[in-house]
């Protein structure tokens, strides 16, 4: 049950992009078309569990021991842009299928701030390992169906007859704004 | 505390980095480096238009031998030899292709129902093919404009898409999403071998004519003083445009939809307009020829066919030759039509436009003796194109029939100006009712004798056209309507008259079938010289094979070679026919058509080695498009051609009976046409001339 919500959460309540605001980027640049949204939205659940996976133990095992949690940002930062520069050359060497799918994302979220915003959260949350991985995961779940309905959204758009002004990035940023407001619906569904 | 955070980041720093470099060793992945360079080479649109997945996968395919190196649509000849220098492969010559778009209409066709759902033209046609009710037009909702990669396609302001030539890749993703089909992909070869199809946008005019002229295009290129592009539109189907525009009987005007608001348009005289620019101006237009193909084809026949089907051969990149029997080049056109009609210097000129691109023409080689199929197959000839005419007149089963003084019609035009000269005052009987017959009568006339013409039908159902009825009776000679000869008389061994009868229907008004003669009205009339024109048989004995044998199968009716009717092949698979030889005694601009046709067919057989049958073929004209009335704004009077007097044409062979025209009235004359669709035409068609005093709107006809 606890894990359940912690879904139900991460998804919806606390969308971390639409609620939280994190990863306004790519939810901009790569929602034109729902593949590439797919496609990105996939990457972002494989790197965000990733880097949990490696900064959960460097922040319990390096940094709390030796006193150094005021670094925890700059530090996160280094090993996470690190680790997908490796995953991505791993990935073309062992399995170019994933690779081919992934790929082109994986340099484009180096250091999202989505990414880099679900480690941090982990720590000051006090969540423990498995529960770390879960909320990632979860929180990649919440961006990519965020990142769909968005880019679905904006595939209508491009044939619908938009005013000059607002066609494009306008236009997605007022649908934003709009689908932003339908989460915060969510608020208040658990205590 | 700063000590140990910069000691802390450095060797977190460091790890990651010896971290990474060791893994780029370890884990780095073979790349065949001609992939990086083949990519390089490419414009890097990711197109898709050679059919891979993006410019990476084409390169990939090219390193790998599985696409040529002329495989990027997006880039010219030159990126294909880049990419063939690093493959160590040779470049084959691609032909350049563009997108167009062949709706002229889409704001003028009528509505079905006001359409206001999705921007989108795939979107629309879903419901009930879109809210236009032509069915093939465009919807202008510029699908194809947001498809475009490279930004080629705009609307104008009709809401028509216009393709920029030059940034049009021809990539093929416009004509991919069009769900009407108005934007079409095409190269030269294409374009020029085209025929029509029945979900082509063809006016009346362009269903009627033979060749399929593209005469709504042309005449408005002309109105907005493109002279260039109208002659190049010409000559995507005629190459023959000064001939044409002197001889054709001009169906298409028949035919024209103005003729339900007032008179058709002057298409033949505009057509000739046109041509005769380009001969006065005295500079050829270049016309584009592919590199040779290494493809040889022979054409027996300098005539029009002959020329036609050597011109597209040649535009297309094969190597054609002709022989020609004659020592001139031309067949009828040269020293048989007579000057007044098509002055010999005309077709000189014409005739040269189309050996300068490269045709070779053997004057002097007559087939059946110096040359046979098996000796032009030994030759290297790939196929044969036959088109040697219809220059035999079937003698009359009469009387004296082959008596001193009695001609065919094909040896009195060739002898004019040659042998004959002095007719003064002489009587010439002519018989036949064939145009060329007509010609006889109205060169017999020039040459001042007396010229009587024995017609075995009434006007209309003569076979000449009534324009050149109409010119030969102007010359004071005077035609027998209903009657047929009977017998030649001889008097000392030289023919001195005729005697014929007169020949009436069963029923008089209907005028059906033949005539049959009435008894006891025989008469004579004197003669010193009798011209048989009552028709021209093509001469079958150069194919004949000792024994007589003919290798083809031969039309009863014409007389002609029977052969496949769109591709002209016949019995034997690399032999050809065209012009009067298949059709029998026809029009010039059927025989242009023969030979586009034939090398359509010549082109696939040779590059194919079979013919593909043409998919919904536009055969007859389509019912949809011949309207019953129309809603046309202004009536303006249809052009009028200069001419010679009759007195001055009895005086000349020289001078052309029909004048040229100023381009201020070949313009007005083009306000004229309706420029129309399928189904749409311009209703406010010569708004601009609507303050000239002849110039009329039809509501306020009849008012004054």
């Amino acid at each position: 049950m606890e894990y359940f919500l912690l879904f139900i959460s991460a998804i919806f309540i606390n969308n971390i992009v639409l609620v939280q605001y994190l990863g306004a980027c790519p939810f901009m640049g790569t929602s034109k078309s729902s593949d590439v949204a797919l496609g990105m939205g996939g990457a972002v659940i494989f790197v965000t569990l990733m880097a949990t996976a490696i900064t959960w133990p460097l922040h319990q095992y390096v940094l709390i021991p030796n006193g150094l949690e005021y670094l925890q940002t700059i530090v996160f930062i280094l090993v996470i842009a690190s680790l997908v520069q490796f995953v991505e050359m791993f990935l073309k060497k062992v399995i170019p299928p994933l690779y081919k799918s992934l790929g082109l994302f994986l340099p484009l979220i180096t250091t999202n701030c989505a990414v880099l915003g679900v480690a941090i959260m982990v720590q000051r949350n006090g969540y423990s390992f498995i529960k770390s991985m879960a909320y990632g995961l979860a929180s990649g779940i919440g961006f990519l169906i965020a990142l769909v309905i968005i880019s679905s959204i904006r595939e209508r758009l491009d044939i619908a007859p938009v005013p000059h002004v607002f066609r494009g990035v306008p236009i997605a940023l007022i649908t934003a704004g709009i689908m932003s407001m339908i989460f915060f619906a969510f608020k208040g569904m658990v205590a | 505390m700063v000590t140990s955070s910069i000691l802390v980041l450095f060797l977190l720093g460091l790890t990651a980095a010896a971290v990474l470099a060791a893994a780029s060793k370890v884990l780095h992945v073979e790349e065949d480096p001609r992939i990086a360079e083949v990519e390089g080479c490419f414009p890097g649109a990711n197109c898709g238009g050679c059919g891979y997945p993006g410019c990476g996968a084409a390169a990939g395919a090219i390193v790998k031998g599985e696409a040529a190196p002329e495989i990027c649509v997006a880039g010219g000849p030159e990126i294909a030899e880049n990419i063939a220098a690093i493959m160590g492969l040779e470049a084959t010559f691609k032909e350049p292709k563009v997108a167009n778009n062949i709706c002229t209409g889409g704001s003028r066709a009528n509505l079905l129902f006001d359409y206001e759902g999705v921007e989108d033209c795939r979107a629309e046609a879903l419901l009930y093919g879109g809210e236009k009710s032509c069915g093939l037009g465009c919807l202008g909702l510029g699908s194809c404009v947001k498809v475009c990669g490279f930004d080629a396609i705009r609307l104008n302001e009709e809401g028509v898409p216009v393709v920029d030539m030059n940034a049009c890749v021809s990539c093929g993703k416009c004509a991919e999403v069009c769900p009407t089909g108005a934007i079409r992909v095409s190269g030269m070869t294409m374009d020029l071998l085209h025929l029509n199809k029945i979900d082509d946008c063809l006016a009346p005019c362009m269903q009627k004519c033979p060749a399929q002229i593209d005469v709504r295009t042309y005449i408005n290129q002309m109105k907005n003083g493109d002279m260039r592009g109208a002659l190049l539109t010409m000559k995507e189907r005629n190459p023959l445009p000064l001939a044409v525009g002197r001889l054709c009987p001009a169906p298409c005007e028949t035919i024209c939809r103005r003729n339900i608001a007032d008179d058709g348009v002057a298409i033949h005289t505009l057509h000739r307009f046109v041509a005769d620019w380009e001969m006065n101006s005295g500079s050829r237009v270049n016309l584009n020829c592919n590199p040779p193909s290494g493809h040889k084809i022979a054409i027996i026949g300098a005539g029009p066919a002959g020329l036609s089907a050597a011109y597209f051969l040649r535009r297309i990149g094969h190597e054609p030759v002709i022989f020609e029997k004659r020592e001139q080049t031309g067949g009828m056109m040269k020293g048989v039509i007579p000057e007044y009609r098509l002055p010999s210097k005309v077709v000189d000129w014409e005739v040269q436009t189309i050996l300068d691109l490269g045709v070779e023409v053997r004057n002097g080689v007559e087939f059946g003796k110096d040359i046979t199929f098996e000796t032009l197959e030994r030759d290297g000839f790939e196929a044969v194109f036959i088109a040697t005419g219809a220059w035999k007149v079937p003698a009359l089963e009469l009387e004296n029939a082959e008596a001193e003084g009695v001609m065919d019609a094909v040896t009195f035009l060739k002898e004019v100006g040659n042998s004959i000269t002095d007719l003064k005052g002489k009587k010439i009987v002519v018989i036949g009712e064939t145009n060329t017959a007509m010609d006889v009568v109205r060169s017999a006339a020039r040459l001042d004798c007396d010229v009587t013409s024995l017609v075995g039908c009434i006007q209309r159902k003569m076979s000449a056209n009534k324009n050149e009825v109409k010119r030969a009776t102007e010359l004071g000679s005077e035609l027998l309507f209903l009657t047929r000869p009977t017998k030649f008389i001889v008097e000392n061994g030289k023919i001195s008259g005729v005697e014929y009868i007169e020949v009436q229907y069963k029923d008089p008004k209907k005028a059906l079938g033949e005539p049959l003669p009435v008894e006891g009205t025989e008469q004579t009339i004197d003669a010193d010289l009798i011209v048989v024109a009552t028709d021209r048989v093509p001469d079958m004995t150069p194919f004949m094979d000792a024994e007589g044998n003919i290798p083809f199968k031969i039309n009863k009716k014409t007389g002609g070679i029977d052969c496949d009717k769109t591709s002209m092949q016949t019995f034997m698979p690399n032999v050809f026919v065209g012009g009067e030889l298949h059709t029998g005694r026809s029009i010039i601009i059927q025989a242009v058509a023969d030979g586009r046709m034939a090398a359509r067919g010549i082109h696939h057989f040779v590059t194919e080695g079979e013919i593909p049958e043409p998919k919904n073929p536009q055969l007859r004209v389509i019912p949809e498009s011949i309207l019953k009335n129309m809603d046309v704004t202004y009536t303006i009077p249809r052009i009028n051609v200069p001419e010679i007097t009759v007195e001055e044409r009895r005086s000349t062979f020289k001078e052309e009976v029909k004048g040229s025209i100023v381009y201020e009235a070949a313009r007005k004359e083009s306000s004229r046409c309706l420029r129309c669709g399928l189904t749409c035409y311009d209703a406010e068609a010569g708004a601009e001339y609507a303050q000239d005093a002849d110039v009329q709107k039809f509501s306020e006809l009849g008012k004054e």
